[in-house]
């Protein structure tokens, strides 16, 4: 509940930060994000840099789920494309990475239509399947297109150079990640304010009136799934230069649905939503590891059970947040801002 | 030809436990509008119970099969009550989504429960291979096959015959008209889940039957994907008809086109390369409904 | 009375020719003709079942009935998909309330612009020049032709789903409007509202017509609206056209007075 908030002209009321008091923490924030690659320890880096690349996908799976209300669990496929793309122009033709990349984009956004397409023209849940369909049979093809992919070896990609200086420390690629990082936020938050964006909520909330009321269903669908896909490739691109190797296991079917736990515990249709929940689900499984380590004296065998316990954990947050709390964490936030914006006058 | 005889009986084979478990999907799907991506995990779990019975509790196989379906059964009922009907009335897509979350629930408790490690059940049928003209079926095919057709004609017979199954058929039909007709549909979804787990239950002691059992089993749950599309998802009969081609298919796909890649694999690719092709032919399948929506 | 007089010069902007409905075995529409004039408020009324939504959604392109013809605007729009008879100008509002429960009140009302907005991908992921100046313009247009005229401007960043029942019948008149529509389609706008909303609906209904020369087209249960509001009437029973005329007309109908009331002599 927003008092004293008054704005004199349309475009001012349009804006996406719309109090200055969001304003002075969007500085802040920003600040803060400049100033910790200098005070964080290596391991933080690489956390926050992974968190980074993996929000980028992570938005684009929301826009299609959250927003349009397609599923997908092909995701991590389609990030592989990216990947791979990325990796071939870069390693084998010696591109720079700002063509690189977006080729990534623009090679999952295609692959995407030839599974998108199809299904689309049908209904909804047939996305969901063609999407499995994509990941069972682009990791085969991740393996087994030896001349192109590499094969089970994968691709050694060298590292992004930006005026001559090569990003190859995780501080060097901290700012290209968080800067297109922010970037993609805002490209998705300014979809939501056009014509494109609102289809697509139209789309997923009453696709029949959506219809009646001049929106073309296919066109809008295959768009969102479009713009998903290519979200998915350039996290895919930036990925590889993060890491400088890419093989056919970084893409299972396990990460779609990690993607999947991002969207859904981060707050399905909430740009900021997906932010958080990008970190939770990214931090759950190294508070887990570090858990498992402290207490290695004590259950001695708890390592071993890492990667099954992360498959819980992901499959009942992915519950949990689903029967209780659909809105995710973003709501949650909310929550907590509407009680502190009247405290102590309302309970 | 040899080769070619052989693998059209594998296939079949194949085909009769992917059929067995299309069933299962199938019903969920027609009943509920939900398709359940914990189908393959579901399976892993019978063929567990299975197993854990026959070694830990040297139970007989017939006895070890009943603990399976009564404990899957239980567990489908479960799912039911517990998880999905808070989400009654809301979107379907949220279900799916739950059904996803429950996959990677199945399968990570079943990692630790019985570790990632690949279990041969112990010997359960006659040794002697079922020999048919000049096919000869090492008998670790053969029973399972005949065990999968049996559990589809006592499903098939049970829909058909008993009340039960009446009312099941009338809910996947008309949800409203059969609630006006005083059917208890809550009762209707919590038995389509717990016969689904069932249908899933044995089809995995059938699987893990002829090739053994890991928790990594619940991957062959995917591949029920393609059948349904290509049988149709909202037909029982295409279940069984998709079953039976897709089972073909991939082992003549694997067959004769495995050697010449040098990964290997095409049997597993190549219903999900088939899926894509039928998406864009005929998506409604052989039998499946083109649906028509009501404002 | 509502309505300016017939002349030679108003032409028919809605012709539905013979059309049939079926669905499996449930005849929903038998040879219905039904002529709208340019500019007039019509009303369309029956008893449950009548085919009267079913007429509607036939004309708004929803069904595709299986005999038949429909007319707008003197061109055949019966193979026309609803999307693009959007486009042409043909709105419709729900029985049900059918408003995107997730979108506020305003983006519920610019949605309904969609077929007249052109911004691209691009533009709008950037929010370029051409995208920012076509959300001004429709703002600047939805604030001052829909928000203003409805009296809702207390409710734009609300939630629809949080609004009660009357308010969000008038929001979706609003998102219809959106749609600058030469023909708008009102399944029982006041169905389920008191007294007081009943005017305020009844009299923007009526502005519509008049000052903005949309021809309506009303399905409504409530005699009184249908009498004040309507310049013809049409009665449906059963899928079939069974009266037409002036309220006064209809009111007085033997057929009209059996359907309603049943077999009585």
């Amino acid at each position: 509940m927003l008092i004293g908030n008054y704005k004199e002209s349309y475009a001012a009321d349009e804006a996406l930060f719309r109090t200055a008091t969001s304003r002075v923490w969007l500085a802040l924030l920003g600040v803060a994000a400049a100033v910790f690659p200098f005070l964080a320890g290596d391991y933080l880096l690489y956390l926050a840099n992974l968190m980074g690349v993996l929000a980028i996908a992570a938005l684009g799976l929301n826009i299609l789920t959250g927003f349009t209300g397609q599923i997908s669990l092909g995701h991590a496929a389609f990030m592989g494309v990216g990947a791979y793309t990325t990796a071939v122009l870069a390693a084998r033709l010696g591109l720079p990475f700002w063509v690189a990349m977006p080729a990534g984009g623009a090679s999952a956004c295609l692959a995407g239509m030839v599974f998108g397409v199809p299904s689309l023209r049908i209904k909804g849940l047939y996305l969901a399947i063609a999407t499995v369909a994509a990941q069972v049979i682009l990791e085969w093809v991740f393996a087994n297109w030896n001349a192109v992919t590499g094969g089970i070896r994968g691709i050694n990609v060298p590292p992004a150079r930006v005026l001559g200086v090569a990003l190859d420390t995780d501080l060097r690629i901290y700012f290209l990640v968080q800067s297109l990082a922010a970037l993609h936020a805002w490209a998705a938050a300014n979809l939501f304010r056009t014509r494109v964006g609102r289809a697509f909520i139209a789309v997923r909330d009453r696709d029949i009136s959506a219809e009646l009321m001049g929106v073309n269903l296919f066109r809008t669908k295959i768009l969102s799934f479009m713009i998903s896909s290519y979200y998915a490739g350039i996290a895919g691109g930036l990925w590889v230069y993060f890491t400088k190797v890419v093989t056919p296991e970084n893409f299972p079917l396990s990460l779609s649905i990690q993607f999947l736990a991002m969207v859904i515990v981060g707050g399905l249709g909430s740009i900021k939503g997906t932010l958080f929940g990008t970190v939770f689900v990214t931090l759950v499984p190294e508070l887990l590891k570090a858990a498992t380590e402290a207490t290695r004296s004590v259950f001695p065998d708890a390592m071993s059970y890492l990667a099954p316990m992360k498959d819980v954990i992901f499959g009942a947050m992915i519950v949990a947040f689903l029967i209780f709390e659909p809105h995710g964490l973003a709501e949650m936030w909310n929550r907590t801002k509407r009680f502190f914006a009247l405290w102590p006058f309302k309970k | 030809m040899e080769l070619f005889v052989q693998l059209m009986v594998s296939g079949v084979v194949t085909g009769g436990i992917y059929a067995l478990i299309a069933m299962g999907f199938v019903i969920i799907y027609k009943a509920t509008g939900v398709i359940n991506f914990a189908t393959g995990e579901l399976m892993m779990l019978g063929a567990f119970f299975c197993w854990t019975a026959m070694t830990a509790a040297r139970a007989p196989f017939a006895v070890a099969l009943v603990v399976a379906i009564v404990a899957a059964g239980a567990l489908g009922a479960a799912v039911e009550r517990v998880v999905l009907r808070p989400l009654l009335g809301k979107r379907t897509i949220s279900v799916i989504m739950v059904t996803i979350g429950l996959s990677a629930i199945f399968k990570g408790v079943a990692e630790i429960l019985w570790s990632g490690e690949y279990r041969s059940f112990p010997p359960i049928f006659p040794r002697a291979p079922v020999v048919l003209g000049s096919v000869i079926l090492p008998s670790r095919q053969a029973y399972p096959f005949l065990i999968a057709v049996a559990a589809i004609a006592l499903v098939g017979l049970g829909f058909r015959f008993t009340r039960t199954g009446t009312a099941m058929r009338a809910t996947a039909g008309d949800q409203a008209t059969a609630f006006g007709m005083g059917i208890d549909i809550r009762r209707v979804f919590s038995l389509s889940w717990s016969l689904a787990a069932v249908t899933a239950a044995v089809s995995g002691v059938v699987i893990g039957a002829i090739g053994g059992i890991s928790p990594q089993l619940g991957a062959v749950g995917l591949r029920i994907l393609p059948v349904v599309i290509l049988g149709g998802l909202d037909s029982i009969g295409g279940a069984l008809l998709g079953g039976v081609i897709m089972g073909i298919l991939e082992n003549l796909a694997g067959g004769y086109l495995d050697p010449l890649m040098e990964g290997g694999g095409v049997k597993e690719v190549a219903p999900f390369v088939a899926l894509v092709g039928i998406l864009m032919i005929r998506p409604w399948g052989l039998f499946g409904s083109r649906e028509i929506e009501r404002l | 009375m509502p309505g300016p007089a017939a002349g030679p010069d108003d032409r028919d902007i809605l012709a539905v020719e013979g059309v049939s409905l079926s669905f499996g075995g449930v005849r929903a529409l038998s040879g219905v003709d039904f002529t709208v004039r340019e500019g007039s408020i019509a009303g369309l009324i029956g008893p449950n079942g009548a085919g009267k939504t079913s007429l509607l959604n036939c004309i708004a392109g929803f069904y595709r009935p299986q005999a038949g013809r429909i007319r707008f605007e003197g061109e055949d729009v019966t193979r026309v998909r609803p999307d693009r008879r959007a486009a042409r100008g043909i709105a419709r509002t729900f029985q049900n309330i059918a408003l995107f429960e997730g979108m506020t009140v305003l983006d519920n009302i610019k949605l309904g612009a969609h077929a007249h907005l052109r911004a691209g991908v691009i533009s709008a992921m950037l929010y370029g020049r051409a995208a920012r100046r076509e959300e001004m313009a429709l703002r600047e247009e939805v604030e001052r032709e829909i928000i203003d005229f409805l009296e809702i401007e207390h409710l734009r960043r609300r939630t629809v789903g949080s609004l009660p029942y009357g308010l969000q019948k008038r929001v979706e008149l609003g998102r219809a409007l959106a749609m600058r529509p030469r023909l708008l389609l009102l399944d029982e706008p006041i169905a389920g509202m008191n007294e007081e909303e009943t005017e305020d609906m009844a009299r923007f209904i009526l502005d519509v017509a008049e000052e903005r020369g949309v021809t309506i087209v009303l399905i409504e249960h409530d005699m009184g609206v249908v009498m004040d509001l309507c310049d013809r009437v049409t009665v449906l029973s059963f899928g079939q056209k069974i009266a037409e005329g002036t309220p006064g007309e209809v009111q007085s109908h033997p057929e009209v007075l059996r359907a309603y009331l049943g077999k009585t002599g």
